[in-house]
């Protein structure tokens, strides 16, 4: 059985064999691989996302699959651009998998505009333990921290909602998929962490254009989930996510009323009565 | 300490005896018995037809474990029995056996989780510590992680479960139930080749059959190929090959390779999100060898492995409820008597898992 060592991500496509300096690999996610790279200008930083391909999947199906996922992201992120919503912008992509040394690579690729800073997932991953770090906390300061939490919780569901407004899906929201970019030059005298910043959404590999509440609300049922699952401390305050989401546009009341219903399925969920 | 495991939420009544030595040295097999119930060609199983067939096999079963394990009845100590999810009727035939036997021979009762039950017992199998879980049987479809003392589900299915699936493509096709409907979709996929386009239904980390289910239904009867005239000609090596329209086989090769291509996806994605490196299959699907092989494909790209285990403790057994519920026995947690009920839905992250403490 393969072990970590022996692991090598697959080779990168053309044109991005030679650009110097070479690609970082930042992450691998379940679907693709994310380097830093350039774009036109050695001082330009950009992200690339490469969807290899699959090789557990029939070729057919996985063909299908790559092509039109990056297709409908790319779209997805156009569209969101156009809409003013805070997105990464598209800079160029292959679909049809040409970047490969042979035709059977398969893959295809995204290049989007770099953003700067952490995944919220960080933030508040780093704020839960900065909170059990304290040993005596007062009342006022935990006060004025989780209000804090309590504003990066309503901007995110205002960007969100400006997301849903825009008639776009996210399909995979979760705090790794939204971005603390910070302000420039500024900074806040806090010994905490810092909630300062613009909201960005990012990974748009299972967005879908759609203006129905059921998407909706299922895109706000995974975030409630996820932030369950990862940020105990945080999820008390997910209501604030909520409230800025409901501010943010018209058609808000409805998707909320329809997650109301999303909550409640699942397959052998107990049911009384 | 030994256990007698009770099984029967589904068309297998199983009965196991598990030894924990108390030196604390690795826990023993001693009896691992099974009957399964198999309907017609065409026709799923009943509720009412799989507690009769389970009611007439319970006790013989039991008689047989004891006699292989070479045990009597007082070396037990305790009983323990599939408390949910599963099918009404075969599991309160199995509950009332239970409390029989606990009320004739002294002995505690432990309920079980049907789930956590397969967790285990590929926990134990396999000697994977804290893999990402893969549940796929005929009534459930689940992506398991566990986190501070609860197995979390992760991603399950929105309606059919993958196994119903195949089961009732199976029912269409007049494919023979025995040994299963799925393993004999297996064989005949083999002969495929052509891939049709079926939908793929991911939902973000969850997945949903019905649809490709009602497709490749509507499919197999726009061609002509459902019913039972048409099974006859399964075993003929060439039949239609020269033809341009799909076969029989190539409708089970292409439900094969798209619902588990969705599993595989969100596996790889609830093993993304947890960091994990180590996947483990199971439940009687899991046995698939097509399933195993796409698996460990992906684990490997991962750095990562499957673990699987066959026929004997991936299909529904008795000894895997005899495994977890002595885990649970050890822990103290017993069911007494007037709770020794039986549910149909009782989900995997409802257990508290008091003998995990990582």
């Amino acid at each position: 059985m393969a072990t970590l060592d022996e692991y090598k991500p697959p080779p990168l496509p053309a044109p991005f064999t030679n650009t110097n300096p070479p690609p970082i690999l930042l992450t691998q996610g379940a679907e693709a691989h994310l380097y830093k790279t350039t774009s036109l200008n050695p001082s330009t930083p950009a992200a690339l996302k490469i969807r290899p391909t699959k090789p557990y999947r029939h070729p057919i199906l996985d063909r299908r699959l790559t092509r039109s996922r990056i297709v409908q992201e790319a779209r997805c992120l156009v569209k969101l651009v156009k809409e003013g919503v805070s997105v990464p912008a598209v800079l160029a992509l292959d679909c049809e998998g040409q970047g490969g040394e042979e035709a059977s690579w398969g893959g295809a690729w995204l290049l989007m505009e770099w953003i700067e800073g952490p995944v919220v997932r960080v933030v508040l991953e780093q704020w839960e333990a900065w909170m059990k770090a304290q040993i005596h906390l007062e009342e006022t300061v935990r006060i004025s921290e989780e209000d804090r939490v309590r504003g990066l919780m309503r901007r995110m569901g205002e960007t969100i909602g400006a997301l849903h407004k825009a008639g776009v899906v996210h399909g995979d929201l979760t705090t790794s998929n939204l971005m603390l970019q910070p302000f420039e030059g500024e900074s806040e005298a806090n010994d905490s962490v810092s909630m300062e910043g613009k909201i960005i959404l990012i990974d748009f590999g299972l967005a879908s254009q759609s203006a129905q509440d059921e998407d909706r609300a299922v895109d706000l049922y995974v975030m409630e989930r996820a932030i369950g699952s990862t940020h105990p401390r945080t999820e008390p305050l997910f209501d604030s996510l909520l409230q800025g989401y409901r501010e943010s546009y018209k058609g808000a009341v409805s998707a909320l009323k329809r997650l109301e219903d999303v909550r409640l399925r699942g397959r052998k969920r107990s049911m009384l009565g | 300490m030994i256990a007698i495991g009770m099984e029967g939420s589904a068309n297998k009544v199983g009965i196991g005896i598990m030894l924990h030595p108390t030196d604390g040295s690795e826990p023993r097999v001693l009896a691992n018995v099974r009957h399964t119930y198999n309907s017609p060609p065409g026709e799923g199983f009943l509720p009412k037809d799989t507690a009769r067939h389970h009611r007439a096999w319970v006790v013989k079963l039991v008689k047989q474990a004891l006699r292989e394990a070479r045990i009597s009845a007082d070396e037990v100590d305790c009983i323990c029995y599939t408390k949910g999810p599963g099918m009404g009727a075969p599991l309160q035939s199995i509950a009332i056996a239970a409390r029989m036997l606990s009320l004739l021979w002294g002995k505690e009762l432990v309920g079980v989780n049907h789930c956590v039950g397969h967790i285990e017992m590929g926990r134990l199998i396999t000697g994977a510590t804290n893999p990402v879980v893969l549940y796929v049987s005929g009534g459930n479809t689940q992506v398991i992680a566990y986190s501070s003392q609860r197995y979390r589900i992760f991603g399950e299915t929105l309606d059919i479960a993958v196994g119903n699936c195949l089961d009732r493509f199976a029912r269409t096709l007049h494919i023979p139930n025995d040994p299963a409907p799925g393993y004999n979709i297996e064989q005949l996929a083999k002969k495929g080749k052509r891939l049709v386009d079926l939908p793929y239904v991911v939902k973000g980390m969850d997945c949903s059959f019905s649809g490709i289910l009602a497709a490749v239904d509507a499919l197999a009867s726009t061609l002509g190929l459902a019913g039972a005239e048409q099974a006859q000609n399964d075993d003929d090596d060439d039949a239609d090959t020269k033809n341009d329209k799909p076969t029989r086989a190539d409708l089970c090769f292409s439900l094969q390779e798209t619902i588990y291509s969705m599993l595989v996806e969100i596996t790889e994605r609830a093993m993304a999100h947890v960091g994990s490196k180590q996947v483990l299959i199971v439940g009687g699907v899991g046995s698939n060898v097509r399933l195993q092989e796409m698996m460990g494909i992906m684990a490997r790209d991962r750095g990562g492995s499957v673990f699987a285990t066959d026929e004997r403790f991936c299909i529904d057994n008795g000894i895997m409820i005899a495994q977890a519920g002595m885990l649970a026995f050890r822990e103290g947690l017993t069911t007494p008597l007037k709770e020794s009920t039986c549910t149909q839905r009782f989900r995997t992250d409802e257990v508290f898992v008091k003998w995990r403490q990582d």
